[in-house]
């Protein structure tokens, strides 16, 4: 497969850029739905960077707004929903493209596999249909581009089922693929309709269809939550194999501490659709800052059972209705006054950092504030300006450096 | 149990009057039906003169001031005689859904209650009604029995019930499934008071929808049957009856064609919009039932 | 798909033997006394005993559900009690009049509804959308018979541009069969295809919220080839089964419509039977319409199971 020049073109080309340069980078985004009741902010005011060939853990409970993220990088949410911010890939604006220029772009240089693969599947259409057109409607290969058969409503109705094996190369490379990811006898199976693979066969097609380009960043939302464990380990080491194979990015979000801990190189915790803490993946797990963090890794139950099992209570708010301040302070342990006023910004942190106690107010020990390019960060007033926790909410404002109440 | 009942009913009707005020075309169709009706029951009793007095002096006169949608062939004016014959359809149609309805919830619901031999029998015998077109059936069995008003509204009945039995029994497959059914069968109540108490109500939203529903079809249906000669008999007026006398004369005197036909247009139209209100507002899954039953 | 044809049939033949039971007792149970109802009170016993005999009424009812049933099978369905003529003969010239104009109506209700369904749901909330809209739920609140009348002042006598009725066979005169069918195809097919359109409409805008169309579009598929290719066999196969359902309202309709039409078809054949309680020939067309409605329900079936791979294995 890699003997083929023409599928590394992209990842050949984009290799010269400069390395510390990120492939992606996400800055301010918010994303706001128009509903019946008025506009819901689902996320706001996400940074995310992610360099190429590195995996990216992000990782937060259901309604945390993971998939709302990783849905506005393909621009996939509907109309009712009005980004803002930067989404920059590769010196590309994405959110200045239209609809034929980001075409390009999806499926080929940035693609993206689902928790169900089952629905993610076209029901009708053979699973080597479904991968070979996404081979033929980016690849280049002479005369193999998307017919005129499948165009038209009709004659699409009516096309055999081996019908795409006519496009001799990109049937090639599919076959190659279906072998590639796991799946035996890809002859045959190639020809099968999703609801005769299992659940695990579908998703490794999935990752086929989504790898099938060589893309430089691979969007995988939860794709393993809806699988048994041990088919779950062994699409995570398949994601592994190929992203290192390609040289691909990954954004892996799941709501899973254990799978994020064997996946990825560093982490972003998103709660209530705010990211509250980012770091590199072992300095992150050994020395969590920010108290969601903290309750998220006490939640998963270890081998030996020495950490002991603490799972969260309440839920994560609701969207209409988030509390002002941190959307965390109402299930916080450590939650005091400072955290009604506002959200802090991101402060940087180092390993050995301790929060700040509250124990007498006005004497309180509070660490010198480090913005020094540390990678670890978290949003947490615990680890901020010594006057934030010294004055009573709303008259803290004069003080900090980024002045940012929750609407 | 009643509170349940209620509740069902209150929301039905709640739902109903939201999907109203956002709905023009369910607003028209509201509109219309409720002013069809009202014409229907109350102008034959105002009115002094008999629809069906003829007088043949004014035979075929076009629309006038003292005839508005002019007279037919024996010089009765139609206007008369379309109101009165709106009474002769919403009386048919409604009286034979009804008869449908309260047929196919009660097989319904006994064959979803009671799986095996006797359900699966009762559901053969549907699909084999249903193996009939509906006119064909309804005109046979109207040769058959003789052509007379209450045997329009039992062909009506019979025509319909299956559509009826499919949806009851679909939901109360499963509603029957639920907890709260469970849980008194578990207790030892009675099979009628779990039927009429707990599964029934929650059956109430598809078929008001599909009674709605219906009730265009039917008036379809009757107007086919008498304009085919065997619908209700005369000298009852009725739509379908007054479009066939009129065919003979359909270019000399095009109102007499157009009126009765576009009585049946306004109101079968006014029901479908209010069906497809009601089908919005209370019921999304019904088709996913139907195909279940398939 | 062998087996799936095995297990349709065997859900087929039931339904069948119901409904030659019903077309049976339909006329020897209900309607009393056919050969009575038949010759009017003015017959004598004699005569009256002299016809049963003639149609084998003294046996008991399962005899001669059999006999009749056995006569089905074998191709013989009596004698019409009118005239004389074999109903298998009669049956043979008048159906394909009325295949032909019941294929013709779905075709055009197809063709004209699946189209519609799409631009509407393609263009939902534009001014294509209401008017197909409008227009289809006033193609189903119109009744057919009322439309055919309409047609034939309009286009036959008004304008003159068409027959108001009459059939030539399209194969002895091509041209001339067609000319004298669009009308009645139209006054037939314009219910079916409100039908076909709302189904098609609705079941395209579910479809689109599937999630097998945003994978679609994150592989970067251009909007034409996910809507043709991805959306409209899914958005099919719900509409298939409507189309199938509602041939039953063709095969009805068709008895007004030949009426209107003055087609000498199986609807004519039909309701003669009805007003003349021929009730020997009202059985006869009784069991061919619902064996014919039934059959075309079973290749329904095969059709939706061509568009649903699915199917086959459940």
């Amino acid at each position: 497969m890699t003997a083929d020049p023409s599928i590394t073109s992209n990842g050949e080309s984009e290799a010269k850029h400069s390395p510390s340069e990120p492939l992606l980078s996400v800055d301010g985004l918010s994303v706001q739905f128009q509903s019946l009741d008025g506009p819901i902010e689902a996320v706001s005011d996400i940074d995310i960077r992610i360099n190429r060939g590195e995996t990216l853990g992000l990782v937060g409970e259901s309604g945390s707004g993971k998939s709302v993220t990783a849905r506005s990088i393909l621009r996939l949410l509907d109309s009712s929903a009005s980004l803002d911010g930067r989404i920059h890939f590769d010196d590309t604006d994405l959110l200045a493209l239209d609809e034929a220029e980001l075409r390009p772009i999806r499926g080929n240089r940035i693609s993206m596999i689902f928790q169900d693969a089952g629905a993610a599947l076209n029901p009708v259409l053979t699973v080597g249909d479904q991968v070979s057109e996404t081979i033929r409607m980016h690849q280049d290969i002479p005369g193999e581009g998307i017919s005129g058969v499948e165009r038209n409503a009709l004659t699409s109705l009516l096309r055999p089922t081996d019908w795409p094996k006519r496009f001799e190369e990109s049937w090639a490379r599919t076959i190659e693929l279906f072998d590639r990811v796991g799946i035996p006898e890809p002859d045959r199976r190639a020809f099968e309709y999703p609801h005769e693979y299992s659940g695990g066969m579908r998703q490794r097609a999935m990752i086929a269809m989504a790898l099938s380009c060589r893309p430089e960043l691979l969007i995988a939302d939860e794709p393993t939550t809806a699988l048994d464990v041990t088919i779950e380990a062994g699409i995570l080491d398949l994601i592994e194999e190929l992203q290192a194979e390609f040289g691909t990015a990954v954004l892996f979000i799941t709501h899973d501490m254990g799978v994020i801990n064997e996946v990825a190189d560093r982490v972003v915790v998103m709660y209530a659709g705010r990211i509250v803490e980012t770091g590199p993946t072992r300095e992150l797990f050994e020395h969590p800052k920010h108290p969601y963090t903290e309750a998220l890794l006490d939640s998963v139950p270890t081998l030996d059972g020495t950490e002991s099992l603490d799972p969260l209570s309440g839920n994560v708010p609701d969207p209409q209705n988030r509390p002002s301040g941190c959307p965390f302070r109402d299930r916080c342990p450590e939650a005091n006054a400072a955290c009604d006023g506002r959200f802090p910004p991101a402060y940087g942190v180092h390993p050995e950092d301790e929060p700040a106690t509250v124990s007498e107010r006005g004497s309180t020990t509070v660490p010198e504030p480090r913005r020094d390019g540390s990678d670890h960060a978290t949003r947490c007033v615990l680890y901020g300006d010594v006057d934030v926790l010294q004055h009573e909410p709303g008259l803290s404002g004069s003080s900090t450096a980024e002045p940012e109440g929750d609407k | 149990m009643t509170t349940e009942t209620e509740r069902a009913r209150r929301s039905v009707f709640g739902s109903f009057l939201r999907t109203v005020r956002r709905d023009k075309l369910a607003l028209g169709g509201a509109v219309g039906l409720a002013g069809i009706s009202f014409v229907a029951i109350v102008t034959p009793w105002v009115i002094g003169y008999d629809p069906s007095t003829t007088n043949l002096a004014l035979m075929l006169q076009p629309p006038s001031m003292e005839h508005p949608l002019g007279t037919d062939r024996y010089g009765r004016d139609i206007l008369l005689r379309i109101v009165v014959g709106a009474r002769t359809s919403l009386f048919v149609a409604s009286l034979g859904v009804g008869i449908a309805t309260v047929i196919g919830v009660a097989l319904g619901s006994i064959s979803g209650y009671y799986e095996g031999v006797v359900g699966e029998s009762i559901m053969r015998v549907a699909d084999t009604v249903f193996a009939f077109p509906a006119l064909l059936l309804a005109l046979s069995l109207v040769a058959v029995l003789g052509q007379h008003q209450y045997n329009v509204i039992v062909a009506v009945g019979i025509v319909y019930w299956p559509i009826f039995a499919r949806i009851t029994r679909g939901s109360v497959l499963s509603v029957k499934q639920k907890d709260f059914v469970q849980a008194s069968q578990s207790i030892g109540e009675r099979d009628y008071r779990i039927i009429f108490g707990e599964i029934l109500p929650n059956v109430t939203a598809p078929i008001i929808v599909q009674a709605t529903i219906s009730l265009a079809v039917a008036i379809l249906l009757e107007s086919a049957l008498s304009f085919l000669g065997l619908g209700v008999p005369p000298p009852d007026p009725s739509w379908g009856r007054m479009l066939a006398e009129s065919r003979d004369f359909m270019t000399q005197a095009p109102w007499w064609t157009i009126a009765p036909g576009m009585a049946i247009v306004v109101t079968v139209l006014s029901l479908n919009f209010v069906g497809d209100a009601l089908r919005d507002a209370l019921d999304p899954q019904q088709e996913d039932m139907l195909e279940d039953e398939r | 798909m062998y087996r799936y044809v095995l297990k349709r049939l065997a859900q087929y033949v039931p339904v069948l033997i119901g409904v030659s039971v019903i077309a049976f007792l339909l006329v020897h149970v209900l309607s009393g006394d056919p050969v009575r109802t038949m010759l009017g009170t003015g017959a004598t016993e004699e005569q009256v005993e002299h016809v049963r005999t003639q149609l084998g009424l003294n046996a008991p009812l399962h005899v001669r559900y059999l006999s009749w049933l056995a006569g089905v099978l074998g191709g013989d369905f009596g004698r019409s009690i009118m005239s004389g003529e074999s109903v298998s003969s009669l049956i043979l010239t008048t159906l394909p009049r009325t295949l032909w104009l019941a294929f013709g109506a779905a075709v055009l209700s197809i063709g004209i509804g699946i189209p519609a369904g799409v631009v509407s749901a393609v263009h939902r909330y534009s001014k294509w959308d209401y008017g197909a809209t409008l227009l289809a739920f006033g193609g189903i609140s119109i009744p057919n018979f009322f439309l055919g009348i309409v047609l034939i002042l309009l286009f036959a006598e008004h304008l003159a541009w068409l027959p108001s009725g009459g059939y030539v066979s399209p194969l002895a005169d091509p041209v001339e069969g067609f000319r004298r069918l669009i009308l009645p195809w139209i006054a037939l097919g314009t219910a079916l295809a409100s039908i076909v359109m709302r189904m098609m409409r609705s079941s395209l805008l579910e479809v689109m919220n599937d999630q097998y169309i945003e994978t679609a579009t994150a592989k970067g598929l251009t909007r034409d080839l996910i809507r043709n290719k991805h959306a409209i066999a899914n958005a099919l196969i719900p509409t298939v089964t409507i189309v199938g359902l509602n041939v039953g309202y063709l095969l009805g309709g068709a008895i007004v419509i030949e009426e209107i039409f003055a087609i000498p078809g199986f609807g004519q054949l039909t309701l003669n039977a009805v007003l003349n309680r021929d009730f020997v020939v009202l059985q006869g067309v009784l069991l061919v319409t619902a064996f014919l409605f039934t059959s075309v329900n079973f290749i329904v079936d095969l059709v939706y199971a061509y568009l649903d791979p699915r199917i086959t294995y459940e």
